[in-house]
């Protein structure tokens, strides 16, 4: 449904997207992941046909965003960061205005403004002035502005953002419902929104992409290399060598040591379960073994470390 | 067009749900007004004062013509209001959308970049005429004590229409080339008050260039208008200058969308 290829965005000199490439299957949910100006927005203006790329070519619904910039728009719902929203209007005769710029029926236009207002739970304001709204009730005007027009693709750069967690959680469920019958590209810096809502995620750094799985692929792959954490009664000295000498562990760190317990977490080389080999060295020697649990990745760490400069990683 | 026309109604109605729209007219229609009642007032003292002497040398009362004594001067007043005024008007139109963010909306939606301009032209201009038709008032209540000329009136009042959408266009140009508001009604002003004043300069240069600068000038076009005389040539100069304008407003807005 969206295909996007080798696109890039300078501004003056500075590249704010380079070689991007994706493709967005239909009815996929895609998560779209990065620190603050890794060039998300910049991705997403150019898929809406708000700006050109510089470079590569990008497809939505078939059409090229640049060549037949009319026919993508006609199948866009976009939510920008910051809704555009005219605060002198009313929330109803704002939500008509966009039905009509975006080729909505005249006939069909009331209908279609309050489903979106129902679906979106904006009806009780309809006839309020949108300058008074709350933060939260506007950038949930701002996203029935995006689903008016029933969209096959929607756009969403960060529309969770200034929303109450009841509110937070209630716009996920609606983004999952819509995954589907559209296809959606979300934005965020949110972590578990992307894990709750997303089928796929691409993860974007300083304008590259770094990574593009499903959120427990991510997860899984880049823990690589398992890490057990486990806490020994012994000698540490004697333990921590011993764990060391065993041939598929990579690395050994202390922890700490508590009432003659040490803590220890324990690398493995990637792919191999060492789980088994640790409790057998210990138990023969006769130490006490009083935890040993798997150190899961969270999508975070994932996040952090795709995202953060490796020297930065070593130095922490 | 169904953008076009969604886009004009979203924009006169946003001039009239603030308070902009309202204090705008109100002040332009006062301005007019005091004006109107002192070239009146004066005209009228002035028509008095001839009878008196003519009576008193027993001659014929002169005819004073209140067309060209008063209307006149008027309706050249009324065109430089309109020149402190519109930029107010116009400033806001693709400035305030930049500022905001909705010109993010209206860039993503199916809609033309010419229906967008045209749009917000249309508004600007329909804002300008319901002003201008609120000063014709003064000029209808001339009837009802004298007998003043409809013609000039009429020819003035399309000149006053022309040279506002001369301004009105350039207005939304400036607009189109900044997010700020300030900015813009303040390059329009300049820019506008340049090209009234521009001919003044002809008696300075060669005569070749001080024709051309006459020509040029956006006030000396009116002056036939106020006098009753529609000349194509005028009408013509008018209508290119606001299509210069609009085309200028057309290329600033597209070219955010050209690869360079």
């Amino acid at each position: 449904m969206i295909e996007v290829k080798n696109l890039t965005r300078y501004y003056g000199q500075k590249p704010a997207i380079q070689n991007v490439t994706f493709n967005v299957e239909k009815g996929e949910v895609l998560g779209f992941l990065g620190p603050n100006a890794a060039g998300k927005t910049t991705t997403m203006r150019i898929l809406t046909c708000y700006m050109p790329a510089t470079n590569g070519t990008a497809k939505v619904a078939g059409f090229d965003v640049f060549d037949q910039s009319m026919e993508v728009r006609r199948r866009i719902g976009y939510l920008p960061e910051n809704p555009p929203l005219y605060p002198e209007m009313t929330v109803e005769s704002y939500l008509k205005f966009v039905g009509k710029i975006k080729g909505v029926d005249s006939k069909d236009l009331k209908k279609r403004v309050e489903t979106v207002m129902d679906l979106v739970n904006i009806s009780n304001v309809h006839k309020t002035i949108i300058g008074k709204l709350s933060k939260g009730y506007r950038q949930r005007v701002g996203l029935a502005q995006a689903l008016v027009h029933d969209p096959e693709v929607l756009i969403l750069d960060e529309p969770t953002v200034g929303l109450d967690p009841k509110q937070i959680i209630d716009v996920r469920k609606l983004i999952k419902n819509l995954g589907g019958d559209h296809t959606i590209i979300l934005s965020t810096h949110i972590l578990p929104e992307v894990s709750q809502t997303c089928s796929r995620v691409v993860i974007i750094n300083e304008g590259r992409v770094v990574a593009e799985d499903t959120p427990e692929n991510l997860t899984r792959r880049l823990q690589g290399n398992e890490k057990i954490y486990v806490e020994v009664e012994g000698p540490d000295e004697v333990i921590e060598k011993e764990l060391r000498s065993l041939d598929i562990v990579s690395s050994v760190v202390r922890e700490k040591k508590t009432d003659g317990k040490v803590s220890f977490i324990v690398e493995s080389i990637p792919n191999r379960d060492i789980r088994k080999d640790i409790a057998k060295t210990i138990v023969q020697k006769g130490w006490g073994l009083f935890e040993m649990r798997p150190v899961g990745m969270s999508l975070e760490e994932v996040f952090l470390r795709l995202t953060t400069k490796e020297e930065e990683v070593a130095f922490s | 067009m169904k953008s076009y026309l969604a886009i004009t109604d979203r924009e006169l109605k946003s001039y009239f749900v603030s308070p902009i729209a309202y204090i705008v007219i109100a002040l332009f229609i006062l301005i007019t007004g005091i004006f109107f009642y002192l070239i009146i007032s004066n005209f009228v003292e002035l028509s008095f004062r001839y009878t008196m002497q003519a009576q008193y040398y027993r001659m014929a009362p002169p005819k004073l013509n209140v067309n060209s004594m008063a209307i006149r001067p008027l309706l050249h007043n009324i065109s430089l209001f309109a020149l402190f005024w519109l930029p107010l008007l116009t400033m806001r139109l693709i400035a305030e959308e930049k500022k905001t963010g909705t010109i993010e909306l209206i860039f993503t939606s199916p809609v033309r970049t010419v229906e967008t301009v045209m749009a917000k032209f249309t508004a600007s201009t329909t804002l300008f005429v319901v002003m201008l038709a609120l000063t014709f008032l003064y000029m209808v209540s001339l009837f009802f004590f004298g007998n003043p000329e409809l013609g000039p009136i009429l020819s003035g009042y399309l000149g006053l229409l022309l040279i506002g959408m001369s301004y009105i266009a350039f207005g939304l140009f400036f607009s189109s080339v900044t997010d700020n508001q300030i900015i813009a009604a303040v390059a329009t002003f300049a820019f506008i008050l340049f090209f009234w004043a521009i001919g003044w300069m002809s008696g300075f240069v060669s005569p070749g260039l001080g024709s051309f600068l006459d020509k040029l000038s956006l006030i000396n076009h009116f002056d036939d208008f106020a006098k009753g005389v529609i000349d194509l040539g005028n009408i013509v100069y008018y209508l290119s200058f606001t299509f210069f304008g609009i085309f200028l407003t057309y290329i600033s807005l597209e070219s955010k969308k050209w690869r360079l």
